[in-house]
């Protein structure tokens, strides 16, 4: 046998248990979800069938339909303001602060991160209550007449969410940022740039990418998110995950679980292929 | 503008901070609500909690199923990724996208896929069917992070080595495992914290045995508590410990 084809097969040997991995607990079980979104619910039984009566349903029905337009709000609400808290924070870390205090800031940032992601939800809980931390202050403060209910509505949903994606997304756009040579920066003032002309035709542009990158990956992991608006969203509007936890949990509706599980990532394939060319997805 | 910056910087940091911190003062709230006023300090929870035997046994269970399923995904991935960086096989692209794609799945649709599988071919919500799904999610992280890090370089090197004779295993574990091992000990620390972490597919996957965040989720039901607030806490501060130990040794070297 030739070096190079001795090479090959064991190139194939040391990749086969991943995709093997991949193949049975990743595509199986997707085919099989797949399969299952075209059967039906009759009774208690499953039975298989081949025809789109459940994806018919979930457009013609109002609360199904509904629930992929309050995840497609909350989504691009969320995906927008966190982006715009995020991008002046990432450059005061980067431009502002002091080379040695730049990393303990930059750790701060991202402190609540190490908090498990249920209990971050549930500390927005406790600060957003009728008597918690903000109502109690903007009361005292004489702000407001009495508390307002913020807890159980979207606000807080997306509240909860900001704070997590904010926090991603500084730390993607402040790698971007200081991967910046200073020198476009300074060959702008050298030509008579205002600093806010510097920041909004150079810099702005040349962190796009990494932006776009950011808010993709903020777009995919709100729109899938069941725990926040669980948590924080109470049971007055339901997002998509939340639709599906529902259909499981209420009377084993597989199939229509599934159906929305395939609707679920449509959106996200179609909000792919709408960022792709600005997506900077490193090496792989 | 350099005055907007700080108020900014504060105003945001208030922000991000505001539910950690409240979290924990209120830990240690003397009362049986933990909101406003505060009512003195109390170690009350945290005693209520180290005493909880489920939640010591969720805990036990969380450590077991991120240490194993990192393991195996580091271990799937190392080999993929010397694989792929070796030779150019024909479909090579193929194969790492179709190792990337279960990146791009929410974790819920993972999850309801493999509950239908399991409930077909039999297996029962167990930490085992809990541990499999976690490898599914960590597999593609793993294999991104090592085979981006295997560069001409390193390429050259594990070339060497088998041209002087190594066997296959030899150049894996002498060579190319000991060179990558910054990246192989991000990889498994990043997987074992999206493990410890994860949620969903947990609590579809598992039932009487349970993990901590499902044991933690069904703790919410009760409402507000100081002593979900313990949990809560606890959990940050052994994170934070081992972030910091990290930093101290793993991460030194490559940093400035």
């Amino acid at each position: 046998m030739s070096i190079e084809a001795q090479e090959k097969r064991q190139g194939v040997a040391l990749v086969t248990p991943a995709l093997l991995w991949t193949l049975v607990f990743f595509a199986v079980p997707f085919g099989a979800m797949a399969l299952m979104s075209l059967a039906h619910l009759e009774g208690r039984e499953i039975v298989q069938g081949h025809d789109l009566g459940n994806y018919l349903r979930i457009f013609t029905d109002p609360s199904l339909r509904r629930g992929i337009f309050v995840s497609l709000e909350i989504t691009a609400t969320v995906t927008v303001i966190s982006v715009l808290l995020a991008w002046p924070l990432a450059w005061i870390i980067a431009t502002r602060v002091p080379q040695r205090w730049r990393r303990m800031v930059l750790l701060l940032a991202v402190l609540p991160f190490w908090t498990s992601y249920v209990v971050r939800s549930y500390s927005w809980a406790l600060v957003l209550g009728e008597k918690g931390v903000v109502m109690n202050a903007l009361v005292g403060l004489g702000l407001l007449a009495e508390p307002v209910q913020i807890m159980a509505t979207r606000a807080a949903t997306v509240t909860g969410f900001v704070h997590f994606f904010v926090m991603l997304l500084t730390l993607t756009i402040y790698s971007n940022l200081i991967q910046l040579s200073p020198n476009y920066a300074r060959a702008a003032q050298d030509l008579g740039a205002s600093q806010w002309q510097v920041i909004r035709l150079v810099i702005l542009p040349l962190t796009l990418p990494g932006v776009m990158t950011g808010a993709f990956l903020t777009f995919v992991l709100c729109i899938g998110d069941y725990i926040t608006p669980q948590i924080l969203g109470g049971n007055n509007e339901l997002t998509l995950p939340q639709l599906i936890m529902l259909q499981l949990g209420r009377r084993g509706d597989y199939p229509m679980a599934s159906a929305l599980s395939i609707v679920l990532m449509a959106i996200v394939t179609l909000a792919y292929a709408a960022s792709a060319r600005w997506l900077k997805m490193e090496r792989v | 503008m350099r005055y907007l910056s700080w108020v900014y910087l504060l105003a945001l940091f208030t922000f991000i901070l505001l539910p950690v911190v409240t979290l924990v003062v209120f830990s240690f709230q003397d009362g049986r609500l933990p909101v406003p006023p505060f009512k003195g300090v109390t170690f009350e929870w945290y005693a209520k909690v180290l005493s909880d035997r489920a939640m010591m046994e969720a805990l036990f269970n969380s450590l077991i199923v991120a240490l194993l399923s990192s393991l195996c995904a580091l271990t799937l991935g190392f080999l993929a990724a010397s694989g792929l960086a070796r030779v150019i096989l024909p479909g090579s692209a193929l194969m790492r996208g179709a190792l990337i794609a279960p990146m791009t799945v929410s974790y819920l649709i993972i999850a309801l896929g493999l509950l239908q599988m399991f409930n077909q071919i039999g297996l029962r919500p167990s930490l085992l069917a809990t541990g499999i799904g976690h490898v599914v999610i960590n597999l593609p992280l793993c294999f991104a992070i090592i085979y981006a890090a295997i560069g001409e370089h390193q390429k050259s090197a594990l070339k060497a080595a088998r041209d002087l004779g190594a066997r296959e295993w030899q150049v894996l574990w002498l060579v190319a495992a000991p060179m990558l091992m910054p990246s192989l000990a991000a990889a498994f620390f990043l997987a074992f914290t999206f493990s410890w972490d994860e949620f969903i597919i947990a609590f579809l996957l598992t039932r009487f045995d349970v993990t901590l965040p499902v044991e933690i989720w069904s703790m919410l039901r009760s409402g507000l508590s100081p002593e979900t607030n313990a949990v809560g806490s606890l959990v940050f501060l052994v994170s934070i410990a081992i972030v910091v130990v990290l930093e101290l040794t793993l991460f030194r070297k490559g940093s400035k």
